[in-house]
Formats: structure tokens, sequence, C-alpha cells
């Protein structure tokens, strides 16, 4: 049966790629440093599930180690210069655009109806993990319609996508460690110890109030930590999950989607979100600082408010 | 009450800006520790936490046939597509981006557009040139500084709100992962959906919002305050 195991070994071969090219790159000064990287990021998607915990918690702070200590550099494979991009921009057009429709279109269509696939009476693919078994599929799918296209070696993606590994560098790995040090804290049960001291402060007994508390808060976290994925993992253990699912019983889905979009509210008014609020600034050559936190903060409330309400009747409606 | 030292490592650690990915290892440590759980155990806990959540990062995947196709022009079609805009007001200009932006990033092509690859060399240019023009002269520095960061504004809201329509996005697969070790199973595309009613919703409040820049633009300012000194 396919599932999420096949697709896991996909993506521990692209980072093994990605590991071995880099060892290669004598353009990058770090190279051992980005093999190393890559390389224990393959070793995690490859072998992650028979090595145990404590290898594993070790493989998470050699990772951690090496990201912060700078141990990471830019890679420079060979590429193709901006004149020549332009030129195959006019060559192709649009067309340049219909691999990356492929990837979704296959995603959806797979999901919904991979799960009813059978071989020999059997599910082909476990109908739990059908929407990842359908993502990679896209991929494949979108590569072999991409690669004879743009007439491109065969090694191109994976080169590319090294380059564009190491641009994202370390923060490629942040939101799967947020979710762990979610996963880590809900075992230290610091959900209860938050959730217990906001409802000694606002009463939380209704569904409203509950979901209210849970968007505000959201926003709230997310505003002092400047990253709504941090901010999500302790919220909805301290009140999304034992409140609004659990108690009152709401519907999940809405929880976490809305949930996470009532933090992206919270990241469009804080200076701890530099990426997106303090480089455009710098960008732009703005003098004030807030120039562009202060623009968003209209948009940012009123979507909070949207979002609570939506949350509220969507995740009751049944 | 012990335990949220690890929350606050968190916000310290990203406060004085060290590096995230470490904050998160030491953070995790901290709070299993907190709890009572001895130093092999609370790196235990991590590396299975960890293992566990595997399926957020596959979300990079994509990321070859993104190169690939950047390889052969992809932002560069896109920047064609843009400057053959031909809106004469900044506030529908930078509405129509924000579609696009929106269309993109539900089709998990985040990359296609930003703050450095579209914004600053070509939003915020081509705003302020439909500006002047529609001004019949030079806009007051206040004015083309708030109209930079609206073309700034533009671009962050419409990604936030459209990414996770893309059911392979990070955000989506992370909460995913961290209600299935919750023992909250769900599927990523019911995710996807209930993100799309926020999305119309920031079409409708930003949209409205880019709509009254214009007619604010439209007046000779009354002062040298700029606009939005007035609520």
């Amino acid at each position: 049966m396919i599932g999420t195991g096949q697709v896991y070994a996909l993506v521990g071969a692209m980072f093994a790629a990605v590991a071995l090219l880099s060892a290669r790159d004598r353009e990058n000064p770090r190279r051992w440093g980005n093999a190393a990287f890559w390389g224990l990021v393959a070793v995690s998607f490859l072998a992650g599930g028979r090595i145990g915990g404590f290898a594993n918690g070790l493989l998470v702070i050699a990772l951690a180690l090496i990201a912060g200590l700078g141990g990471l550099g830019q890679g420079a494979p060979a590429t193709t210069s901006p004149a020549e991009r332009e030129a195959s921009a006019q060559r192709l057009g649009d067309r340049l655009f219909l691999p990356t429709l492929i990837v979704p279109a296959v995603s959806v269509i797979g999901s919904l109806t991979l799960k009813s696939l059978t071989l020999g009476g059997h599910a082909l693919v476990a109908a739990k993990d059908a929407t990842v078994v359908s993502l990679a599929l896209g991929v494949i799918a979108a590569l072999a319609v991409a690669l004879p296209m743009l007439k491109a070696p065969l090694a191109a993606p994976l080169q590319e996508g090294r380059k564009l590994m190491d641009t994202v560098g370390w923060a490629a790995l942040l939101p799967q460690a947020l979710a762990a040090l979610g996963t880590v804290f809900a075992a230290a049960g610091v959900g209860q110890v938050v959730g217990g001291l906001i409802g000694r402060a606002v009463p939380l007994d209704t569904p409203f109030a509950a979901v209210c508390a849970y968007t505000i808060g959201m926003a709230l976290f997310t505003v002092v930590m400047g990253n709504a994925f941090a901010a999500f993992p302790v919220m909805t253990a301290a009140i999304g999950l034992p409140l609004i699912v659990h108690r009152f019983h709401g519907d999940p889905a809405v929880m976490g989607a809305i949930g996470m979009l009532s933090g992206f509210c919270g990241t469009l008014v804080t200076p701890m979100a530099a990426n997106f609020n303090l480089v455009p600034v710098a960008l732009l050559e703005i003098p004030d600082r807030w120039a562009v936190i202060r623009v968003q903060a209209p948009t940012a409330l009123v979507l909070l408010i949207v979002n609570t309400a939506l949350m509220y009747f969507l995740a009751f409606r049944a | 009450m012990l335990v949220l030292i690890g929350v606050a490592i968190l916000a310290l650690g990203f406060l004085i800006r060290a590096n995230p990915l470490l904050v998160v290892v030491i953070a995790a440590l901290a709070a299993s520790l907190a709890a009572g759980h001895g130093p092999l155990q609370a790196i235990s806990e991590l590396g299975k936490a960890f293992n566990d959540n595997r399926l957020v990062s596959i979300s990079w995947l994509v990321l070859p046939l993104i190169g690939l196709l950047e390889r052969g022009g992809l932002q560069a079609r896109a920047r064609q597509l843009i400057v053959r805009i031909r809106l004469e007001a900044p506030g529908r200009l930078l509405l129509a981006y924000f579609v696009l932006r929106q269309i993109v990033g539900a089709l998990g092509l985040t990359a296609v557009g930003g703050q450095t690859q579209m914004v600053r060399p070509i939003i915020a240019p081509m705003a302020e040139a439909a500006a002047e023009r529609q001004r019949g002269g030079v806009l007051p520095e206040p004015l083309r500084m708030w109209l930079r960061a609206h073309a700034a504004a533009a671009d962050n809201v419409a990604i936030f709100f459209s990414e996770d329509i893309f059911i392979a996005f990070g955000s989506v697969l992370l909460i995913k992962s961290f209600l299935d070790t919750q023992g909250v199973v769900l599927a990523p595309l019911q995710l996807s959906l209930w993100a799309i009613p926020t999305a119309l919703a920031a079409l409708a409040v930003h949209g409205a919002r880019l709509m009254l820049l214009d007619r604010k633009l439209k007046l000779p300012p009354p002062d040298e305050e700029p606009p939005e000194a007035t609520p």
C-alpha cells in the first residue's frame, strides 16, 4: 500500500541529492555545513521512523547547532542568465504557468479519488494519506510536463531546488520544529497552564467566549512572538482543543484553519515579524519604520473580527 | 506554572533575534525539564515530536519544480504580465496586483511576487507613477511614502490570506500534523476549504480600502499630513 512512507522516502531522496550537490559546490565557502544540514534532514526522512526518539533528538539538536552557529552558506549552481530568462518567458508565454496548475489540480483530484482505487481487493493508497500521495504525484506530473517544455537538463530541478533550499536555509525546518515544540509543550502541560490562566482572567463558559479568547489570543500571542506558527500549538492546546472542540463540539477543521488565520492578523501588526513589516520599509526607503504596520492595522483589526465571527458561525453550524 | 519557562524562552529568544531554530529547540528541552522529565527523556521527547511532525516539511517537495520554472523565466513572465496592466488609478492598480497575488498564493506559488521580487522593483514605482499622472505633477513626500507602504501592505495581506488555500502550504500541514499528534485526524483539504471565507473577506476589506485610496489621492491634500492621520 502506498502512503506517507513512500512520500517521506521521496522527500528524503531529494534532500540527500541536495546534500550531495552541496558537498560538491566549491563556490560555497560553507559547503560542508550545507551538506551536513541537508544530509541530516535526509536521514530524518529516510530513517527517522527507525532510529528512535533519542537519536532523532540528537539529530534535531545538531540541526539547531549548525543553524545557530552560522554553519549554512548559499550554494551557487550554474543557471540561466536574466536575459535568457526574459527570452524564455517571451517564447513560452503563459504556458510557463501550466505546470504550476498541475500540482494543485492533481492534489485535489487525487485527494478525492485515490482512496477508492483498489488492487486485488486491497486499497492502493491509504485513505488518510491520499492528499500527501497526490501532492507527490502532482509534483512528479508537473516535472514531467515542465522538463521537456523547457528543454532543461535532467539535473536542473535538483540544482535549482538546491539553490532555493539554500535561500530558505534553516527557516525551511522552522514550521516542523514549531509543530514539534507544540507537541512537546502539550506533553509538558503548557496548554493547561495557559488555558487555566486565561480562564481565570475571563470566564470561558460559552462557545462564543471560547472562540473570542482563542482568536484574540492567537493574534496577541503572534504579536508577541512575531510568528503565528509558534502561537498556534500553544493556543490550540490551551483553548482550541479543550474548549472549542472537546467541550463545545466545534468543528476542528474550522477551528484550526481560522485559528491560524487569526494569528496572521497579529503578524500584520507586529515589528517582530521583521521580514514582512520592517524589511519592506527598508527596501522601499520609507523613513518611518511603522509605516507598513500602520497601513496594515485597520485591515488586520477588521479581519480579526471577521475571523471570530466566521469561526463562531462555521464551527458550530451543525 | 514552571513549564511556562518554555514560552518565556521562546518570546525572549525571538526578541533578541537569536536563531529561531535554536530557540525552539532550547524552549522544547526547557519545557520538558521543567515538567520534571529527565534530560535523556527530554531529548527523546523532542526527537519523537520532530519525527512525528515530518509531514510539515513535505511542502518543500515543490521547490525543484518552482526552481526549474524560475530557470525557464517564471518570474520574468509574471513581471511581463504585471507591466501590461494599464490602470490609471494607483489604488486600482494595487488591487489588481492584490488579486493576482491571491491567485498565485492559492496555487502554492508564494515565490511569485513578494517584496523584493515584485513590490520594490515594479509595483511601488508603477503606483507612484500612476499617482503622479493622476495629480498632474509631483507627489508630496508623505503621500509618496504612504503609497509605498500601501504597496508593501497589499503584498503582505494578499499572500497571508491566500496561501492557506493551497493544501501543501506549511501552515496547513502544521495544523494537520499538530492536531494529528493530539488525536484529531483531519484531511488537509478540509483545512484549505475553510481558509477560503477569510480570503474572500480579505479581498473585500482590503479591496475597499484600496478603492478609497484613489479618492484620497485625487484630492489635493489640505495640509502636509498624510491622509491616514484622519480616521
